[in-house]
């Protein structure tokens, strides 16, 4: 299905890096202020979903470059990962692990840790789903 | 191993299992291994947990440390150590059972992560210590149940799992809306914390509505009277694989969270409730078992023997007394082995002959007698003869129900027991005794029936060994009953030793 609209079928290209962007904003914002891993990849998905609208789900596909299962398995792996990284170097699963603080230029203080690490397998698991599902709606075939 | 890397690893387990079974969607073999390997994991981790808990009781861990009740505990007493155990051994015989189905691209690629992320759905329910955690797992396992249930993609699936789908998100929000309400009232949804607050005498508005509403809940998970009418109408479509898992284990999940919220919250302090389990108990044993009566589709009748037997471990539940718990637990252990095995052996004979309506089979006991044998102890453990595992499950309750002198009760479970006897005959005559009629397909498969009888006949071995040697068996449920009863025990390995004040009312019922 494509619309005929040219500015509808042309702006989702233009507009996916700033979408991608934002939700890199998003998620990284999330630890202390609202936002997060989840609506991040949500946020990250629709930047995707609507090149799909626009141009059709192969079109997406194709400028999304990785398969949806598989963003999907890496958060999985990823969340996974931060869950057990509190055994490796604190005492309980899940245990918050920090970096020391350390200063980027633009970006200011950056402090990094494993639930910032679980985020991110939230980011991917939930933008993987939501594109998979996106897609799978626009070609009539789940 | 620290007890926090135990009580974590029957999730880690089935999610990397889900993970790599993802990365080799494509190749096939790999892939069943992965699911193969992955139970197997589970079930050796299950068994470390019950030797764990066995030896030192209650042990918990908080997830990211934070201290309870703001973090999110996990918790294994005895019953859900044992339940860990049961259900790893039920996914490695499914992924056993699978393999076939999996070779024969029956199933698809999705059925080894699927069926992993519900036993992490599972694993998850099982072990968590707050309400809204549950909640949870319950949607982890529901959104994979989902899929598994129409891998096949023929229209009757679709239409049970419609059925499936609506029921149980209807369940969910009744539960979040009683979780919701506690949580209002008390301000904590942990639900050793649930406990300690609600002994205080004037913590008792909201805690019947709330109760009423988590037994509706879980009720329709585990399909209880009257709202066990989506159970049958879904449970035939999917693949055998598929129904056996859910008919072994899901309905089961309802029944321990039944077990888990009605010990620690509401059954000390809202007795009456109990009343109300207790008759839908009763309900749900005859209606179950009637059901079965009057069906003839092989699969059909033995997902009512669900719900009726669901309504004897309901009933020990309701009764509440030390031999009524341990022996709803034995029930439930026996009951996940026995009712996966006979949706196995329908499955086995779905792949002989192609159907599953009794009308169409027979003559199955001269061509296979071997499978006969194998029904033929399934369906007498089912009914309750001994010296099979259901006889003493039965016995239990019914020596706990004389015990109450509750005659009705122990009435409507001797008379379920005969129906249920005679409805697992009318199976065995048609499918097995009679000659087959002269319309039926009689060229039998006999291709690849290996890999399916392997779980078969070790569940088999399974109830006749619980039933020789049950009593060690037995013995666990009662002590695992007694963590169940007396909650201080999960309480201080949840909060702290020095969490409990005053008097935490048992939820034992007291002797007329």
């Amino acid at each position: 299905m494509r619309t005929k609209s040219l500015m509808f079928a042309q702006m989702p290209r233009v507009m996916l890096p700033f979408i991608l962007a934002l939700a890199a904003v998003t998620f990284y914002r999330g630890h202390h202020v609202p936002g997060g891993g989840f609506i991040g990849g949500l946020v990250g998905a629709l930047a995707f979903i609507l090149v799909a609208l626009g141009q059709g789900a192969e079109v997406a596909r194709r400028v999304m470059r990785v398969e949806p299962i598989t963003l999907l398995w890496i958060g999985v792996g990823i969340a996974l990962c931060a869950l057990l990284m509190g055994f490796v170097g604190g005492s309980g699963g899940f245990e918050g692990l920090w970096l020391d603080e350390f200063k980027v230029p633009l970006i200011g203080k950056v402090h990094l840790g494993t639930p910032m690490l679980f985020d991110l397998g939230v980011f991917l698991t939930v933008m993987g789903f939501a594109t998979k599902v996106g897609f799978g709606l626009q070609e009539d075939n789940l | 191993m620290s007890d926090a890397l135990l009580l974590f690893l029957p999730l880690v387990v089935p999610a990397a299992a889900a993970v790599l079974g993802l990365v080799l969607r494509t190749c096939k073999g790999p892939q069943a291994i992965v699911g193969v390997l992955g139970s197997a994991g589970l079930l050796v981790v299950g068994l470390m947990l019950v030797a764990r808990t066995d030896a030192v009781g209650v042990i918990a861990t908080q997830s990211g440390l934070w201290p309870a009740p703001f973090g999110i505990s996990l918790v294994a007493d005895r019953l859900a150590a044992a339940m860990v155990a049961v259900a790893g051994l039920v996914a490695l015989a499914g992924s056993i059972y699978a393999w076939r189905d999996l070779a024969d691209d029956k199933l698809g690629p999705q059925f080894v992560p699927l069926m992993q992320f519900l036993m992490l759905g599972v694993q998850g329910s099982f072990l968590t210590g707050d309400l809204f955690n549950l909640y949870v797992w319950f949607e982890v396992m529901l959104v994979a149940s989902f899929v598994l249930l129409t891998l096949g993609n023929q229209r009757q699936q679709l239409e049970g799992a419609l059925k499936y789908v609506v029921l149980n998100i209807l369940a969910s929000s009744l539960f979040l809306i009683g979780a919701g309400l506690i949580y209002a009232k008390l301000g904590t949804l942990n639900m050793a914390d649930v406990a300690v607050r609600l002994a205080h005498p004037e913590q008792t508005d909201l805690v019947r509505t709330s109760g009423v509403l988590l037994i509706a809940a879980f009720g329709l998970k585990a399909g209880l009277f009257p709202l066990f009418f989506w159970l049958p109408s879904s449970y035939h479509t999917p693949r055998p694989v598929v129904s056996a898992i859910f008919a072994g284990l899901l309905t089961k999940v309802g029944v321990y969270a039944l077990m888990r919220t009605s010990t620690l919250t509401f059954a000390a302090k809202a007795p009456v409730l109990l009343e109300l389990i207790y008759v839908i108990a009763l309900l749900t044993m005859v209606c179950g078992v009637l059901g079965a009566a009057a069906h003839f589709d092989m699969r059909r009748i033995l997902s009512f023997h669900i719900v009726s037997q669901i309504g004897y471990i309901i009933l020990g539940l309701a009764m509440m007394t030390p031999i009524a718990i341990a022996g709803s637990i034995f029930y439930t252990l026996h009951h996940i082995v026995l009712k996966t095995n006979l949706f196995f052996l329908s499955g086995v004979v779905n792949h002989i002959r192609g159907t599953n309506d009794l009308a169409r089979l027979g003559g199955l006991a001269k061509a296979f007698p071997g499978i006969a044998t194998l029904f033929f102890i399934s369906a007498f453990s089912l009914a309750g003869i001994p010296p099979l595992s259901g006889f003493w499950a039965k016995m239990a309750i019914v020596l706990a129900g004389m015990d109450l002198r509750a005659w009705g009760a122990v009435g409507i479970a001797l008379g379920t027991g005969v129906l249920t006897l005679f409805s697992m005959t009318k199976i065995w005559a048609e499918v097995f005794w009679k000659s087959a009629p002269e319309d039926a397909n009689t060229t039998d498969n006999r291709s690849g029936l290996w890999p399916m009888l392997i779980p078969c006949v070790a569940f088999v071995g399974i109830t006749i060994g619980l039933g020789i040697w049950g009593g060690h068996v037995f013995a666990f449920a009662e002590r695992a009953a007694e963590q169940l009863l007396n909650p201080r025990e999960y309480i201080e390995a949840v909060l702290g030793p020095d969490a409990i004040t005053g008097e935490v009312p048992g939820a034992g019922r007291v002797r007329p």
